[in-house]
């Protein structure tokens, strides 16, 4: 593990906002263990518990505390001045970084959504919505990482990303979608185990090659911003 | 042999100027940036050790550019203003994080040395989260200096320390500029720097105001034209009297009282009471008007 990870991540765990990944995966499983116990059927709960709540809210949400935290807290806090007085190529700071952010999302969404799947519907539902909500950890990291090089406040900006262009517009201008995160993952998973639950609403290709593009070109540009990261004086 | 050059340096954010063309040559030894708060001192800084691009003008260590050049941090360590510490790491866990991401041979090694170095073997098992401010800023220079660089820069390093934390640091700069580093540190506080240094950069509202040695800007700081302001018994009589004395350039008199201008601290101040209690005058209130470090600073940059 190299040592930029390992800062990263003693980092993210050593934090008080670590704490806020836990309640959103737990109320998933609450959820579908509640619904399973009531002896409800899945058709009723597995849309709003699985797409609506998990790959809507939980995935995106865990994405955005993780992403913007690994390099944002530290350059909130002025540590960030440690790790770049060293003579290390900016894309390795970023990458590990990156990868912290990405391998922390996915095992604490894919977890959840794995039992949840299995519980509303199979072993495969479980499995497609852990390997979505992975693919989709890394389109959502490489967004939310490279939003907190771009503005001072990453985390109302993704927000605003979520929640009003995926979660508001998504659902009422159709076009929208085409450049929409979570469509991306509803189809992925959808491909896996098709199932009444998920409704894919863009192609498979455009999902794949539109989580790529997001990927590679918001680490870029992540690359890019941090190395010309400028340290303003107290009185700037 | 490290050299920091800068020539022609300027930098502006929208319409305000931080510093405004300052060249200056930085060769082995202490060197004080010294300047009140706002001069620009941490602006200069940070274009120093690569964290802010000049908007004119070049600065360069050894010839290469600091800005948007990683490789520059295998001789330069810096130092920031802001106190900020990976406060869950202990002191040797963050030493060696710093020695290992510079890619040294023997990184623990390293990371013992740098710590003994600043004497902080004692508690370096502790996490830095329970330190002192003067424990932290020891840590933050071994981190910065793990990798034994030859450019040190400094913002405000004794800021906040007590008396005995700022002697140890002081001695530590000495050390290290005894042994032929470059070592620049800021300050807006003039016995610091006349403690550490024996050159100084003087810098007033982003330019260059004086540089050079540091007892010849001390000399023409203490011999410069001083205010006061007198209130007395009879200010009028106090003036003719005051006018008879060498140290005395100029008096004003007006509603409020007087102010006396001396050439010379010092002596005016002996010459005033003496003044006073010949005159049977009773000398109710004296204020030296321009005792700011500001004052001082803009006369240098007058002078």
């Amino acid at each position: 593990m190299s040592t930029i990870s390992w800062l990263t991540a003693r980092g993210l765990f050593g934090r008080r906002r670590f704490l806020l990944l836990l309640p959103l995966p737990l109320l998933v499983v609450g959820l579908a263990v509640l619904a399973r116990w009531a002896g409800v059927s899945p058709t009723h709960w597995g849309g709003p518990v699985l797409v609506g709540l998990g790959l809507a809210v939980v995935l995106p949400v865990v994405a955005l505390i993780v992403g913007t935290g690994v390099l944002g807290s530290e350059i909130d806090d002025g540590t960030i001045v440690h790790i770049l007085t060293k003579p290390l190529p900016r894309w390795q700071i970023v990458l590990p970084k990156l990868a912290v952010a990405i391998g922390v999302t996915a095992v604490t969404v894919a977890i959840p959504l794995y039992v949840a799947g299995v519980l509303a519907h199979s072993v495969r539902l479980g499995l497609a919505l852990a390997a979505a909500s992975a693919v989709g950890a890394v389109a959502y990291s490489a967004l939310f990482l490279a939003l907190s090089l771009v503005t001072r406040r990453p985390v109302l900006l993704g927000l605003v990303y979520v929640l009003i262009w995926e979660g508001l517009l998504g659902n009422y201008v159709s076009g929208t979608k085409v450049l929409s995160v979570q469509q991306y993952v509803v189809t992925i998973a959808d491909r896996i185990a098709p199932t009444s639950m998920l409704s894919a609403e863009v192609s498979v290709p455009v999902s794949i090659v539109m989580t790529v593009l997001i990927a590679a070109g918001f680490t870029a540009l992540a690359i890019t911003r941090l190395r010309t990261f400028s340290m303003a004086g107290e009185t700037s | 042999m490290t050299t920091v050059d800068l020539s022609g340096v300027s930098r502006w954010y929208g319409n305000v100027v931080a510093v405004n063309d300052i060249s200056m040559t930085l060769g082995p030894g202490v060197t004080g940036l010294l300047g009140p708060n706002g001069a620009g001192k941490t602006t200069l800084l940070h274009m120093m050790a690569g964290f802010l691009a000049p908007s004119r003008g070049t600065v360069t260590l050894d010839g290469a550019p600091t800005w948007r050049n990683p490789d520059v941090y295998r001789r330069l360590g810096l130092v920031s203003e802001r106190e900020a510490v990976h406060t869950f790491l202990t002191a040797y866990e963050f030493v060696l994080a710093s020695a290992r991401l510079h890619r040294l041979p023997d990184p623990e090694d390293a990371a013992r040395r740098a710590i003994e170095l600043v004497e902080m073997a004692p508690a370096q098992d502790r996490r830095i989260g329970t330190y002192s401010k003067g424990m932290r800023q020891r840590t933050r220079v071994a981190a910065a200096l793990v990798h034994d660089p030859q450019v040190l820069l400094l913002d405000e390093p004794f800021n906040g320390m007590d008396p005995r934390q700022r002697l140890h640091m002081m001695e530590l700069l000495h050390r290290l500029g005894d042994a032929g580093r470059t070592i620049l540190f800021s300050s807006h506080i003039l016995e610091e720097v006349e403690q550490v240094s024996g050159t100084v950069q003087v810098i007033v509202a982003g330019r260059l105001a004086a540089s050079g040695d540091f007892r010849t800007i001390r000399r023409l700081m203490t011999n410069r034209p001083h205010v006061f302001a007198v209130h007395s018994s009879d200010d009028r009589r106090l003036a003719v009297a005051l006018m008879a004395e060498p140290s005395v350039t100029g008096v004003e008199i007006d509603r409020t009282g007087l102010t006396v201008r001396a050439g010379d601290y010092g002596s005016f101040t002996r010459a005033l009471p003496k003044v006073a209690l010949a005159s049977g005058i009773r000398v109710r209130r004296l204020l030296p008007s321009d005792e700011s470090l500001e004052s001082v600073f803009s006369y240098l940059v007058e002078a």
